[in-house]
């Protein structure tokens, strides 16, 4: 498999204070990916940097094109679609109005009528809240038409930023089977946050452990699992 | 964002910060040297640099510090000053009485309209805020009341002679005499406004600045604390209003328009925002500036001073304190 | 009663320029999330250039239209130039920087076309309608309308009208969906200034041109929009006309008040419907989880 994302010494700062300390990993096309870590690790930052919403040095190419030098609408543009932690939602429009942004940077009308009704068959919950204002939509509702706004972006690759937080554990299973059905059927990649690491490694096959802003342990899923650290720090068995 | 990084260097939110004493002394001998050094002229300027100090600093509390907008301060440096002017020039009571008395009638005045004001916030608050700036100079024109406010006219304020033992003993001019007044006066208030800030109270009124929700779920009587808030800022402009009645020797209401407000607005801003000190260089850009400007051009001299305005919005986005914040955390990362 | 009609339809001329202005007003808000303090004087400049090339022969509706693109420009290019490098500071920073707009439109205008009061043409006939309302008010509240029309189906049915409002609701994930957050704010200026110079030049046949113009109408057009509602444009036109018909009810029925304390009353009466509306008579309180 061939490399859909390359980083190459990521770093990352919130004004003076140095987050990410040189992050050098890759993404497989059509994988999915996932970083875990404790709070604070700088997880979110990995995915804030890679979107250009952070003051970031180092190398981030997707399919070998630089990224580091554009802003984020541009990286945006460039097939990245990032689901923010909180949402992110434009509480005020109405749920369609949200997926319509979604393909903001699309001219393809039609196309973009196929991708919305697609989305609303990976949510058909959404179809239902359709003209419902976003910031009225449970916290489960609002996470769907997050991923389904960066869906309508027709994206290669998917950040997602702990998709489960705050959500009923049934809720949050249905969420990632979808996600599970969105990779396979689309074939879009995904790096995936998540607090939550045996959900996590069961989506993902490759996984990284961040620590305090460095990649200690990486490999695939099944070898994770099976490190002590890991189980001990992060599963709990 | 700027403000983040400044905030994160904020000593004030290390508790019980102490006075810098190396620091100030300097200051305060250089302060109190100024009037002997400089002549009549600019000692009255630095007198005035003082005053609008000290409005700024209410200003500020309200603002910086409580995150509560105004835009009618004005409102509470004529309250203060129409006070002192009245309490003299209709009942000759001595000038040095009528400054707390200002103080403390715009601190009334400054509560019961936070009461009010608790309901709007922002652009709101702004409009409220505004129309108080506006209603009181029109107020003190109107004819219902000119028999006390002397109308469009104003009032005269007469400054009595400065005490014979220092006249005969060291030669004080009455601009030297009232320097000395405003400088001891500025000192009280920002020492008040400094202990106020590192307690208790103060880092309620930020946490309410910062987070309302959060503040009332810890306990904090928001309202309480707003209007609180908005009744010392108004006290300090009132002062201020107050002594520059007396300094000035006259009031009329055409001196405290809504233009005062937004000068104070402006010296607020350029001096720092939750800077106690900035006041002070917020001062002096508000009196020297337009000055300046006016000698440029006297056709021009908005202009210029609107583009001077830019520049230093620029130069220093947040304000004189915001920058001199930012050098020293810079130059203790290269130590 | 004749008087007290003869008022109220003073009240609505005099609205009409407040429900205009209170128009661009909102228009920017929604736009750039922010109050544009220097609106007014960027319109009093606007409606100058306007009647520079009318004086130099230049025939009104094609002045009329040159004036709203150059404005259009013009807002862009301040956006561009000013503020996108404070983009960072703090808000009342950006406050302060509209003060100094202020001063350097109103002090330029003074000296390039001096302090003297000027006549600006209308383009509506002459006359009134019924001997009760000028033409030219008839004619600005339809143009009035015809532009809230405009803003509503752009905003709401235009890709880049729902991107700007996107922009300002939320940048980042404005930015997050691939929209260009800054040329939106640029945009959103250019169209404040667009609408402004519209105002400002329907306005200044009755109020006349000089370099003031704009100071006491602008008061009463932030008033009416936040009495309306900074969210609603329709509340802002609605609340331009009550803040219209207050001032002169209040002026000519209070004998005490009379024109002197006219300002003041409208002031104050305003605040009081704030005290119990406070997201003005048609803002959308807005609902959000927690």
């Amino acid at each position: 498999m061939s490399h859909l994302l390359e980083v190459k010494g990521l770093e990352a700062s919130y004004g003076p204070t140095k987050v990410l300390h040189g992050l050098d990993f890759s993404l497989d096309k059509g994988g999915v990916t996932t970083i875990l870590g404790a709070n604070g690790a700088g997880k979110t930052t990995t995915l804030r940097a890679i979107s250009g919403m952070v003051t970031r040095k180092g190398s981030i190419a997707l399919d070998g094109a630089e990224l580091t030098n554009l802003q984020t609408s541009d990286i945006t543009r460039k097939g990245i679609a990032h689901v923010p932690e909180g949402r992110g939602t434009f509480v005020r429009m109405s749920a369609e109005d949200n997926l319509r942004l979604g393909s903001y940077s699309r001219s393809d009308k039609a196309g973009i009528a196929e991708d919305m009704e697609r989305v609303y068959n990976y949510f058909p919950i959404l179809k239902q809240r359709r003209n419902q204002q976003a910031g009225t939509l449970s916290g489960g509702e609002a996470q769907m038409l997050a991923v389904g706004r960066a869906l309508m972006l027709q994206p290669k690759l998917l950040l997602l930023d702990e998709p489960s937080f705050g959500l009923a554990p049934l809720i949050v299973q249905e969420l990632f089977e979808i996600l599970k059905k969105i990779n396979v059927q689309e074939g879009v990649s995904m790096l995936l946050v998540e607090q939550n690491a045996s959900l996590a490694l069961d989506l993902a096959d490759h996984a990284y452990l961040l620590e305090t802003g460095n990649i200690v342990i990486s490999g695939t899923s099944e070898s994770i699992l099976e490190n002590e650290t890991v189980r001990r720090s992060y599963l709990g068995y | 964002m700027a403000t983040d990084v400044e905030t994160r260097l904020d000593s004030r939110l290390t508790v019980g910060e102490k006075i810098p004493v190396k620091l100030v002394i300097p200051v305060i001998v250089i302060g109190a040297i100024i009037p002997f050094v400089l002549g009549g002229y600019a000692t009255f300027q630095g007198t005035l640099i003082m005053i609008y100090a000290i409005a700024i600093l209410g200003l500020n509390l309200l603002t910086g510090f409580n995150g509560q907008f105004s835009l009618g301060h004005s409102a509470f440096y004529a309250i203060g000053a129409y006070t002192a002017a009245i309490l003299v020039y209709h009942l000759d009571w001595p000038v040095y009485v009528t400054i707390p008395i200002g103080g403390v009638v715009c601190f009334f005045a400054g509560f019961l309209f936070g009461l009010p004001a608790l309901r709007l916030e922002g652009l709101y608050l702004a409009l409220a805020t505004f129309a108080l700036g506006v209603a009181v100079p029109q107020i003190l024109k109107s004819s219902h009341l000119e028999g006390l406010t002397g109308g469009v006219q104003g009032l005269d304020v007469f400054r009595p002679d400065v005490p014979a033992f220092l006249v005969d003993n060291f030669g004080l001019t009455m601009d030297q005499w009232w320097y000395l007044i405003v400088f001891v006066v500025m000192l009280l208030m920002f020492w008040v406004a400094w202990n106020l800030i590192n307690s208790r109270t103060g880092r309620a009124m930020m946490a309410i600045r910062d987070n309302p929700i959060a503040a009332r779920s810890m306990g904090v009587n928001a309202s309480l604390y707003k209007s609180l808030t908005f009744g010392v800022s108004a006290f300090y402009t009132g002062i201020a209003g107050a002594m520059a009645a007396i300094i000035i020797e006259f009031v009329a209401p055409d001196s405290f328009t809504f233009q005062l407000s937004i000068l104070l607005f402006i010296g607020m801003v350029v001096g720092g925002t939750t800077s106690i000190w900035g006041a002070v260089f917020g001062g002096m850009f508000i009196l020297l500036i337009p000055n300046f400007a006016e000698e440029i051009s006297t056709g021009l001299s908005y202009a210029i001073f609107g583009v001077i305005l830019i520049l230093v919005i620029y130069v220093m986005p947040s304000g004189f304190a915001g920058l001199v914040n930012l050098l020293r955390a810079r130059i203790k990362k290269i130590m | 009663m004749d008087l007290f009609l003869q008022q109220i339809l003073t009240g609505i001329a005099n609205g009409a320029i407040y429900a205009c202005l209170a128009l661009a007003v909102v228009m920017i808000y929604q736009a750039i999330d922010h109050f544009n303090f220097a609106q007014g004087e960027m319109a009093m400049f606007s409606t100058y250039i306007c009647w520079a090339m009318i004086a130099g022969g230049v025939p009104y509706w094609l002045a009329f239209f040159a004036t709203i693109v150059v404005s259009f420009v013009g807002g862009l290019a301040i956006e561009r130039i000013i503020f996108k490098p404070l983009h960072n500071a703090p808000v009342l920073s950006h406050v302060v920087v509209f003060i100094g707009l202020i001063a350097i439109f109103n002090s330029s205008a003074g000296a390039i076309w001096d302090h003297n009061i000027k006549t600006f043409p209308s383009p509506f006939p002459s006359g009134s309608f019924g001997g009760l309302i000028g033409l030219h008010e008839v004619g600005m509240f339809f143009v009035t309308l015809i532009l809230l029309l405009g803003i509503f189906c752009f905003f709401r049915f235009t890709r880049v009208g729902m991107a700007m409002q996107a922009a300002a609701a939320n940048p980042d994930s404005a930015e997050l969906v691939g929209i260009r957050v800054g040329w939106m704010l640029a945009l959103g200026w250019g169209l404040a200034a667009a609408i402004g110079a519209v105002a400002g030049m329907m306005i200044a046949p009755i109020v006349f041109l000089d370099p003031n113009m704009m100071l006491g109408i602008l008061l009463y057009g932030f008033a009416a929009a936040i009495v309306g509602g900074i969210t609603s444009p329709g509340g802002a036109v609605a609340g331009g006309f009550l803040v219209g018909i207050i001032e002169n009810l209040v002026g000519t029925y209070i004998p005490a008040i009379g024109s002197e304390l006219k300002l003041t009353v409208a002031l104050v009466l305003i605040v009081t419907v704030l005290l119990f509306k406070p997201n003005g008579l048609f803002g959308k309180t807005i609902v959000t989880r927690v």
